[in-house]
């Protein structure tokens, strides 16, 4: 447990000088800032809390930018080690593999979540000012923060994956890319292309719903939505909420942190110095 | 007295090019062995297995009586990397208190080792800004963590100045006098040459030649080469006695076997007065190396 400790120290105070902590928070109190300023004009409509809508908006946001900053801060922590020349030193040390990347992982994950806290923070003061019934939306807010915590988590082990595999920074810098616009974006419009073409058939019945639940990041955006019932009908994908079980995506957003560390111990293993 | 590496018929290949082939070398407890070879013999490569960083094909390794890169391998060897790098964000104190906690240490020992390579005042400065001979000094640090059994040195000294160098085989003989076993690898062969107990050569992935210096000198078996300065006038006349030699001026040059030597000192020491100065300079340990390596290169 102190070799992990000691790795996560060094990689907290690396990240600091590297300003990744600072540009962290920052991004993420930017765009919760500004998600409360335009989310102010259409609360009486939907007839929920102010805070409520909040979480709903920060979801959206969430869902993009908690694994784009989970890859960025992780795509450079194995090839990185491998280009500067400091893993063979490394690894004669009594220390294994999984513990440098778990090392890595709560530095990262610490980060992120004082990101994190820090931009709902914002949001949620914005709110509950505005709005002072607004404080019965603080549980879809708690959610909120630790299942984002949690796709963090996800990212950052994929990260390291593609990290171990790539062996160079540039060629982790474009896997990590490539999986966000995969996961995040394509996916969904890929979905939704499907769901329209077959018309209510087998697909969007059978396998739409587990496709959704096989996406970290769109089970991440299920897990919000369906149990905040009150907001779903405001997201473009809370339709598809409704269909699926709140312990299902719930199970998906728990699993796969474990599921991302375990494939990145994996391609760690597989690098030789 | 049981040895603290044992390699026996290593053999390590790289998609079907040996770059190791049936290496056998044994360092004990206290012994310092220098590790010679020309670029891509397998230095590193010999290094990297015993380190338990690569897999081997066959033979055995035993790094104080356990499989390489095992967790109690790990535990009782230091290693020194070729062009030793680390984070350029942390300070050299920092970095040592890292690696300090890896090895379950007190990290309040950093100190105390950036005083012993003499980086003390350097010490909160981030390693960025450090020099390649300074950061080779946290490099050396970091391999005096917890009284390893085995140090393996992969060019040590490189990118030290002088005096560097001798502090640091001090710093070794401190550490050899512990009981340590050290294998290092360098090509400053005049340093290696005073420094260490034992040499091994490795040419083209393969042992060629392992012993004491003196050993290898007699199994060379290379001439010894003098130079003798005549007095004023004398000579062509010593030049007539030496046949061999080749004259310069007034000094003459000449080379002769090992056996031969004392004879031929005999029959310089007879012309007494006129003769000015005699050096004798025996084969130095580059021109062992070259043999030992070229004989089986080419």
């Amino acid at each position: 447990m102190n070799r992990i400790l000691a790795t996560t120290a060094s990689e907290f105070r690396i990240a600091l000088r590297n300003r990744w902590v600072a540009i962290a928070v920052i991004l993420m109190a930017l765009f919760s800032l500004v998600l409360s300023a335009a989310g102010s004009a259409p609360t009486g409509a939907v007839g929920a809390d102010r805070l409520s809508v909040t979480v709903a908006s920060l979801t959206s946001l969430s869902v993009y930018l908690v694994p784009l900053v989970a890859l960025l801060m992780s795509f450079d922590a194995v090839a990185g080690e491998v280009e500067r020349g400091t893993l063979p030193l490394l690894l004669t040390y009594p220390v294994s593999r999984g513990e440098v990347l778990l090392g890595k992982l709560f530095a990262h994950l610490a980060i992120l979540a004082l990101a994190v806290a820090v931009g709902y923070g914002i949001a949620a003061g914005a709110a509950i000012a505005v709005d002072p019934g607004a404080a019965g939306g603080l549980p879809a807010l708690w959610r909120l923060s630790w299942s984002s915590v949690l796709l963090g988590a996800t990212f950052l082990g994929a990260g390291y994956a593609l990290s171990s595999l790539a062996r160079r920074p540039s060629g982790a810098a474009g896997l990590a890319i490539g999986l966000w616009l995969g996961l995040v974006v394509l996916y969904d419009i890929g979905l939704l292309a499907a769901v329209v073409a077959d018309d209510g058939g087998a697909f969007t019945t059978d396998v739409f719903p587990l496709a959704l639940l096989a996406n970290p990041a769109d089970a991440f955006r299920l897990f919000n939505l369906s149990a905040s019932e009150a907001t779903a009908a405001a997201a473009g994908v809370g339709g598809a909420a409704g269909v699926i079980p709140v312990w299902q995506s719930m199970l998906s957003v728990l699993i796969w942190p474990f599921a991302a560390l375990g494939l990145a111990t994996l391609a760690f293993r597989r690098v030789t110095p | 007295m049981t040895s603290t590496l044992t390699i026996s018929r290593l053999t390590k290949s790289y998609q079907g090019v040996n770059a190791l082939s049936d290496v056998s070398l044994a360092v004990a407890p206290g012994e310092r062995v220098a590790l010679l070879g020309h670029n891509g013999a397998g230095k590193s490569t010999m290094m990297k297995v015993i380190l338990g960083l690569i897999p081997y094909d066959s033979g055995e390794v035993s790094v104080t009586g356990a499989a390489p890169g095992s967790g109690e391998a790990r535990r009782k060897v230091a290693y020194l990397p070729e062009n030793v790098a680390f984070h350029p964000a942390l300070t050299g104190l920092e970095q040592i208190r890292h690696y300090l906690a890896l090895r379950g240490e007190s990290a309040s020992l950093a100190m105390g080792l950036l005083e012993r390579v003499g980086l003390a005042h350097a010490a909160k400065r981030r390693i960025g800004t450090y020099s390649k001979g300074m950061r080779q000094r946290v490099g050396l640090a970091q391999a005096l963590i917890g009284q390893p059994r085995l140090l393996v040195l992969d060019e040590p000294t490189s990118g030290l100045d002088p005096v560097s160098r001798r502090d640091f085989y001090a710093l070794l003989d401190e550490l050899v006098a512990e009981g340590a076993a050290i294998l290092l690898s360098s090509h400053a062969l005049t340093e290696v040459e005073a420094r260490t107990d034992r040499i091994a050569i490795l040419s083209r992935g393969r042992l060629v030649a392992e012993g004491p210096l003196a050993d290898l000198r007699r199994k060379a078996a290379l001439p010894v080469t003098m130079t003798v300065t005549a007095r004023n006038g004398y000579a062509p006349q010593i030049a007539a006695a030496l046949p061999r030699g080749i004259q310069a001026g007034p000094t003459l040059r000449l080379t002769c076997a090992q056996e031969e030597k004392l004879a031929v000192l005999g029959t310089i020491t007879g012309f007494g007065d006129k003769v000015a100065d005699l050096e004798v300079q025996p084969p130095s340990l580059e021109d062992i190396y070259t043999h030992f390596s070229r004989r089986d290169g080419q």
